[in-house]
């Protein structure tokens, strides 16, 4: 195809879907309006189940089994890149030495960072019901901290702080306790996911119900997969070598 | 408030264009990263504190991180495979 037939390819379906665009847009309600249907729904039912942060409430609470599908199908790429980066059969891994070509400030930012990184990512996790945040925001800051560790230039200390057998048992306890806790509510009160925990006191770390238990598993699940596919990508570039170079 | 959310819509059309302009793949992780974090503010700016911590460490962080290493792994096997029609 040249360059002349596939522009002109583009324009006729680039400019179809500008059209059908702009239509939608424009019968959509205004942007920045007062009034807002779900947020009227929304915001009683939080404060009913006496979650203060209403955007958890919703996604753990109210539209809990959507946040199920979320964890299934990041699990589902922790398995599906673990599968793919396994180290094929012309491959070998070996140890690497400590490569010290970091600049001297990056180590110190790097090493002053990743305590306050890994305090703020429990921070998220546990306040996600309360203050903007949650398991997931909370569980990559966390496995995100850990990787300053590599970006201050040092892998076997990385490698030696994140015991991979470990995190994959991590990743998995995480989603069988969401799992749980839905089944426990239709143990407790006939559906899945229901809110069977006691409320508490609005605001305090012990309040919303499950909201906290399935932000502490979403936690979980989420730094331990992020880990999990940070370290395959890490294993291919660093220790993975074909045989016959090294 | 109109203000914050024109200036904050503005830079994240500016980081997206920088994007798309970007040739070479390891600059453009540099470029998608600051447009990660430009897509941030324009969510606190909206009210919406939850998807900006989710976009500033995701887009920020995370997948640049993936992109890089993906890079680097291909650039090596890619100079390897070199060597070896060499030799």
């Amino acid at each position: 195809m040249s360059r002349r037939v596939r522009l002109v390819v583009f324009l006729i379906g680039g400019g179809a879907v500008a059209a059908l665009l702009a239509i939608a847009f424009l019968s959509m309600p205004h942007f920045g309006r007062s009034e807002h249907l779900y947020r009227d729904l929304a915001v009683p039912a939080a404060v009913k189940h006496v979650t203060a942060n209403v955007v958890s409430s919703v996604n753990f609470d109210q539209r809990g089994m959507d946040t199920f599908g979320e964890e299934t199908i990041l699990i589902a790429s922790v398995v599906g890149t673990a599968a793919l980066l396994r180290p094929a059969k012309e491959e070998t891994e070996r140890r690497v030495p400590d490569t010290g070509r970091t600049l001297g400030a990056t180590r110190l930012v790097g090493y002053l960072m990743l305590p306050v990184s890994l305090v703020i990512g429990l921070d998220v996790v546990l306040h996600g019901h309360v203050t903007p945040g949650g398991g997931f925001q909370g569980g990559v800051v966390l496995a995100t901290g850990l990787h300053l560790l590599y970006v201050s230039g040092s892998y076997p200390a990385l490698d030696r702080l994140r015991p991979l057998e470990l995190f994959d048992i991590v990743d998995g306890v995480g989603a069988a306790t969401f799992a749980a806790v839905g089944l426990a509510g239709i143990a407790f009160a006939g559906s899945f996911l229901a809110n069977v925990v006691s409320f508490g006191t609005f605001g305090a770390l012990f309040s919303a119900g499950t909201v906290p238990i399935l932000n502490v598993a979403v936690g979980m699940e989420v730094f331990a997969g992020i880990v999990a596919i940070l370290a395959k990508f890490l294993d291919q570039d660093i220790t993975v070598v074909k045989e016959g170079d090294q | 408030m109109t203000a914050l959310l024109v200036l904050s819509l503005t830079l994240v059309g500016v980081a997206g264009t920088a994007v798309v302009l970007s040739r070479r793949p390891e600059r453009q992780v540099v470029t998608y990263s600051l447009f990660g974090l430009t897509l941030g503010v324009l969510f606190l700016a909206l009210q919406a504190p939850d998807v900006a911590l989710s976009q500033v460490t995701v887009g920020g962080a995370v997948t640049p991180m993936m992109i890089l290493l993906a890079i680097r792994t291909m650039d090596k096997d890619q100079k390897q495979r070199r060597e070896r029609e060499d030799s």
